[in-house]
């Protein structure tokens, strides 16, 4: 533990910055809230689908584990950016963000074609109860990552104009904060939606 | 314990292998075992809590003695976290099995 001061990281330099992380882990925190009145929803609701398709019926492993890969391995590269970063790459940092634009879109993309394919078996937004909170609670999520694609794209720009500083380190650290939450959210979608809706 | 930047981010690249290795091994439970559904669920859980665990340790910063363990407020992940699991176990134990 010597000589920490020394090597603290560019985003934590300042105490304005601490305070942003800091504000950011409570709004972190309650979004796990938020999360979970969604998934309480969806497990009450669990096989209340009306007439409309089982979850078993129409649950395949394929797209859903290849949308697991693609995101996980976006919060990799995410993580490999701020590495990129807390070494003063500024074109390290911005091609691996890119990458993990790239894996995000990818999933996006995938989680939009298996929306499609399910309404068009019948099961949508107001087919059933069960499928209610499904879509909810998957559409929250893919939007939190649609907004995230948003404003990683904004961040670059900002860093293609003005380079890793203070303020723009600390941005950069916050946008990965919010990438690595929602691969945790989805892991838990991933297990307790799709894997469980297979099971059961 | 070095407070020096590595040049390779072995931390990562350990995550990220371990979050492929609960995942496929999740799939596995669920899908290839011949485990009871109980069973299954709660194996799955718990590898879905470890990987969600690895994702703060490894990726988010949340031990880290050159930040000063990213300035994270323990009390207020706890709680969310504590919330969260009342709110889901609660509704549960409410609606399905009818308290």
């Amino acid at each position: 533990m010597q000589s920490n001061v020394k090597h603290t990281p560019l985003e934590y330099q300042t105490e304005h910055n601490q305070m942003s992380i800091l504000g950011f882990w409570i709004f972190l925190a309650a979004e796990v809230v938020l999360f979970s009145t969604l998934f309480a929803t969806y497990a009450v609701l669990f096989g209340r689908t009306a007439n409309a398709p089982l979850p078993s019926e129409l649950f395949g492993i394929e797209i859903v584990l290849i949308m697991t890969v693609l995101l996980l391995t976006s919060s990799f590269t995410c993580g490999i950016a701020i590495h990129q970063m807390r070494h003063g790459s500024n074109s390290g940092l911005i091609t691996w963000l890119i990458i993990t634009l790239v894996l995000g879109l990818g999933f996006l993309g995938f989680e939009i074609y298996e929306f499609i394919h399910y309404s068009h078996e019948g099961a949508t937004l107001s087919s059933s109860a069960f499928w209610s909170s499904f879509y909810v609670l998957a559409g929250t999520h893919g939007l939190h990552v649609t907004l995230g694609i948003g404003w990683a794209i904004l961040l670059i720009i900002q860093l293609y104009k003005k380079g890793i500083t203070a303020v723009t380190s600390r941005k950069v650290f916050i946008i990965s904060l919010y990438w690595h939450f929602l691969d945790v959210i989805w892991i838990f979608i991933f297990t307790s939606v799709y894997l469980i809706g297979m099971v059961i | 314990m070095s407070n020096q930047v590595k040049k390779v981010p072995t931390q990562h690249i350990v995550g990220f292998v371990l979050s492929l290795v609960l995942t496929a091994l999740a799939v596995w439970t669920a899908l290839g075992s011949d485990l009871s559904t109980a069973w299954i669920i709660t194996i799955i859980m718990l590898l879905a809590v470890i990987q969600a665990g690895i994702q703060l340790v490894m990726f988010m910063h949340i031990v880290e003695p050159e930040s000063q363990n990213g300035h994270v407020p323990w009390n207020m992940i706890f709680h969310g976290f504590v919330t969260a699991a009342i709110v889901v176990v609660g509704s549960l134990f409410v609606m399905v099995y009818g308290f």
